[in-house]
């Protein structure tokens, strides 16, 4: 390839526009800006760990880059600094998203199995494991 | 579940038509003959049945993920309070107080940035066309840009209202762009259409449009 192609081709990579899907607005207020008051900071940001992110969905909104994550970030430390309770916010993420939203599920009845079901095989566990050294000591 | 108890049944019928065709195919075989004469034969099979059980589910949900939409919560209840200043200078805000008022109204959630808003456009226009009223909530966009989005692929909407944060989105328990709400004349959501609108959703959208009317 001669070098005036490669030149060309370069600048016309260079001044096309992305094709990725992204606001061209700055991010909103809150979403990468720490509260001043370090207690409500803390409270947002146990909150923002546990929100799950909604268009990345592997991901919480702290650990995420998408532009919906940063105005839920926003979201969130607004709203603890209005003075909302973290419970209040996850609760009313939860009306609108369902339990999906929030990695610390509450127990219910769909998922108890969750909770149970490690308590039931470790005790069933210790059953066993107390049937065999029983019989090991009779020997 | 119902997958679960014929993946069960079907396991149980394999192990046992499998041990009796062992029995069969290799009846000198010693291994064969400890199996059948073991006390702890059932209990034998009860790992790796298990384990089958488990392994299978897990093959059949990797083939068949499902699909992984949030639909909204808010189905069936009543649109929050809400107000959206105007997107741009020559229109109308999109205010909770216009939803409700007797006839049921759209709510398109667009951004000039969305790629799929553009797939959606001309089914939106073609909605439009019919008479039905739709409000647009313009995610996190400048007025220079929905200007020229608009001028480009078409102008459908009524009101067009600017969520430079997502508040309304979060609001409404929508989870991305572009999404489509069925309002009722209660102010009450009807139905939640998620991604672009194709030409294969529009029958479903005014049937939904048509449901909510009355």
């Amino acid at each position: 390839m001669r070098p005036g192609r490669i030149i060309a081709a370069a600048l016309a990579l260079a001044i096309a526009a992305p094709a990725a899907a992204d606001s061209l607005l700055p991010p909103a207020e809150w979403a990468n800006k720490q509260l001043p008051d370090p207690r409500q900071e803390a409270q947002a940001r146990d909150l923002m760990e546990e929100v799950r992110c909604l268009v990345c969905q592997g991901q919480s909104v702290a650990d995420s880059d998408a532009d919906m994550a940063s105005d839920m970030r926003s979201h969130i430390r607004r709203r603890i600094a209005e003075g909302e309770t973290p419970a209040q916010i996850r609760a009313w993420l939860v009306e609108r998203y369902g339990n999906w939203v929030t990695y610390a599920p509450p127990v219910d009845g769909m998922t108890w199995p969750l909770f149970v079901a490690p308590v039931i095989l470790l005790g069933g566990g210790l059953w066993l494991a107390r049937g065999r050294f029983r019989r090991r000591k009779k020997m | 579940m119902k997958l679960l108890i014929i993946a069960s049944i079907l396991l149980v019928v394999v192990l046992v038509g499998g041990f009796a065709a062992l029995r069969r195919l290799y009846p000198d075989s010693k291994a064969v003959a400890w199996l059948a004469e073991s006390k702890t034969r059932p209990i034998l099979f009860v790992p790796l049945a298990l384990f089958l059980l488990i392994g299978g589910f897990a093959a059949y949900k990797l083939s068949n993920p499902g699909d992984t939409f949030i639909r909204s919560r808010l189905i069936g209840k009543e649109l929050p309070a809400f107000t959206l200043p105007e997107a741009l200078p020559n229109r109308l805000p999109v205010r909770r107080a216009d939803f409700g008022r007797g006839e049921p109204r759209m709510i398109n959630i667009f951004a000039s940035w969305c790629v799929p808003c553009i797939a959606e456009a001309p089914q939106l226009m073609e909605l439009a066309r019919r008479g039905i009223p739709i409000d647009a909530v313009a995610i996190r966009d400048r007025p220079e840009d929905i200007a020229r989005f608009l001028g480009q692929w078409g102008d459908p909407y009524r009101n067009i209202g600017a969520d430079r944060d997502a508040s309304l989105q979060l609001a409404i328990g929508s989870s991305g762009v572009p999404e489509t709400y069925i309002v009722d004349g209660g102010g009450i959501i009807r139905y939640q259409h998620i991604g672009a609108i194709n030409p294969s959703d529009m029958t479903r959208l005014t049937e939904e449009f048509e449901k909510a009317r009355r």
